[in-house]
């Protein structure tokens, strides 16, 4: 009953809009603007990536206010650390004698010595990978003794290779070298003897040499291990510089926060960690990057 | 009496596995002669890889002698370049580097940096993949990688060219499209070829011969077909040709009456 008194109605009133119908395409291009339109989702994304971890800082920070803004609490709360280490935060790169420089200049110094073991590690964490990986006897003769040698905590080298480089500058390098070497090793033995037979065949078919093959074959096959191994590597050499540094002495950031606990700075301390916490994220994350602009490609087949 | 190009003499093989062995392949003997096409057809698991694999120098033969020319092949090299299955091409190089590694490595010595270049652009143009020459293997199709992969077999101007199962994982259509292409090179080049198929039609329409392989364990070669048709042949042309069907039906006859697969059934 209803229905067929619904019909009639329906029917005049569907020309209605005709006439609207100019007004709307006149007002059609108001949204091509380009930037805004890249602007929007770009807005988008910055929010969905920075709020939450924002958000998430600020809590923390003031639960920690909470739990030690009270008198007698034993450690610092960020607003003291913020009134109190005030120059190291805002001034990373000031220099004012020997021992009175800015956290970034303490920086400086500890990654450059990182950047000396690190690379001294990679070059031959890739190489002895790359003998453990393609010859069978090298892998049964070395990789017990390196199963052993890798679980050596760090600090326990350097008292050996203080003793042995009679020198704190070269044995907080070796340090570093010997404790982010081994992963490189392995990954990469692994990366090498994961080198598809087609490949090997390839290379058998083409005769090269030992070198050739090592250059055109090994190393970009292997490439996406390499670099796996490099990344735990960074992270392990970071770890070492600052226990390193706190036994060694000098300029460092590790042996800045021997120095402030030393002298009961504790907010230093605590500037100084998220210093080291930064500097890590960033060694990881281009690490990370390299292996990424590197491996292009090599993972599809 | 005029040696022969290529010769397999009384070849076997077997594999070595803790205290067992097995015989896969049983006193094989051929004679290939200079610019034919050789099939090799046989069920899965009957030695075909394994026969190119040694013509190759990528295995050893167990007992016997492959012999080059009089030359006897122990080691794998450019003069017996192989197609493989898979391809094979190295994925973090363009498909122009690709061929490029073989030509630098061929004709080092022998050709200059621009002969090489051109080469390598000639040997692209041959299976028509010069206009994907930058793009990476896998940023291309099947069909083209396996292009590419000829391509470098090609440009090592190779004795004998190994083709193993080249078009075995291409659909029907690319299949068809490659195996023109290889018949118009070989017309053109004149290369001596060994193919390893488990396609009937694909044999008899691309080779001067058909050697069948009994199943294994220690196979042997069952027959050799003889497939006298005239080139160049055409797809269309030789189905209803009776020669053709003639042949097919041997080839057919040999492989599903008398060396029926017995773990397919």
């Amino acid at each position: 009953m209803s229905l067929t008194v619904l019909k009639p109605d329906l029917q005049p009133s569907a020309p209605a809009p005709a006439p609207k119908a100019p007004a709307v395409v006149v007002k059609l291009p108001t949204p091509p603007s380009p930037f805004m339109a890249r602007l929007a989702p770009m807005l988008r994304s910055l929010a969905t990536n920075v709020v939450p971890p924002l958000v998430m800082t600020l809590a923390l920070l003031l639960v920690w206010q909470i739990l030690c803004g009270k008198p007698g609490a034993t450690l610092p709360s960020p607003l003291t650390v913020w009134t109190e280490a005030n120059d190291l935060i805002t001034q990373p790169f000031f220099n004012m004698g020997s021992q009175d420089i800015g956290l970034g200049w303490r920086v400086m110094v500890s990654l450059q010595r990182v950047m000396i073991g690190f690379g001294l590690a990679a070059v031959v964490g890739v190489l002895m990978g790359c003998l453990i990986g393609q010859s069978v006897w090298a892998m049964r003769g070395l990789d017990p003794i390196f199963q052993v040698l890798r679980t050596v905590p760090p600090l326990a080298w350097l008292p050996i290779s203080l003793a042995a480089f009679r020198d704190s500058s070269p044995s907080a390098i070796f340090v570093i070298f010997i404790t982010s070497i081994w992963p490189i090793i392995i990954n990469t033995a692994v990366g090498i003897r994961n080198i598809p037979q087609d490949y090997r065949n390839v290379a058998a078919v083409l005769r090269l040499n030992a070198f050739e093959f090592f250059i055109r074959i090994m190393i970009p096959s292997a490439a996406p291990y390499i670099f796996t191994g490099l990344r735990i590597g960074i992270g392990l050499a970071w770890l070492a510089i600052v226990a390193a540094e706190m036994l060694t002495g000098g300029v460092g950031i590790g042996f800045f926060i021997w120095d402030a606990w030393n002298s009961s700075r504790l907010p230093d301390i605590v500037v100084a960690l998220l210093y080291i916490g930064l500097v890590g994220f960033i060694l990881d994350r281009i690490v990370g990057a390299l292996g990424n602009l590197a491996t292009r490609g090599t993972a599809a087949s | 009496m005029q040696r022969p190009y290529l010769k397999i003499d009384h070849v076997s093989r077997s594999f070595q596995r803790g205290s067992t062995s097995t015989e896969v392949l049983k006193d094989v003997t051929l004679t290939i002669d200079k610019g034919e096409y050789v099939s090799i057809i046989g069920h899965s698991g009957c030695g075909k890889s394994t026969l190119l694999n040694m013509i190759a120098g990528l295995l050893p033969v167990s007992t016997g002698a492959i012999l080059l020319e009089d030359r006897e092949v122990n080691a794998p090299g450019p003069d017996r370049a192989v197609v493989f299955q898979n391809h094979s091409l190295l994925p973090w190089l363009t498909v122009y580097d690709n061929v490029k590694l073989a030509v630098d490595k061929v004709f080092s010595g022998a050709r200059s940096k621009a002969e090489r270049h051109d080469w390598t652009m000639h040997n692209l143009d041959l299976v028509q993949m010069s206009h994907a020459r930058d793009r990476r293997p896998s940023e291309i199709s099947g069909g083209m990688k396996q292009r590419v992969g000829i391509a470098r077999a090609l440009c090592m101007e190779p004795k004998v060219l190994l083709l193993d199962e080249p078009f075995g994982a291409l659909d029907a259509l690319t299949r068809a499209h490659l195996q023109d292409s290889v018949m118009q090179i070989h017309a053109s080049l004149g290369n001596t070829v060994i193919m390893i198929t488990h396609d009937v039609d694909e044999a008899v329409l691309l080779s001067d011969r058909i050697v069948m392989l009994s199943n294994g364990p220690s196979a042997v070669v069952g027959e050799v077909l003889d497939v006298d048709l005239a080139r160049p042949r055409k797809r269309l042309d030789l189905v209803a040709n009776p020669q053709y069907i003639r042949a097919r039906e041997s080839v057919l006859r040999f492989l599903y009456e008398r060396h029926r697969f017995v773990e397919a059934a």
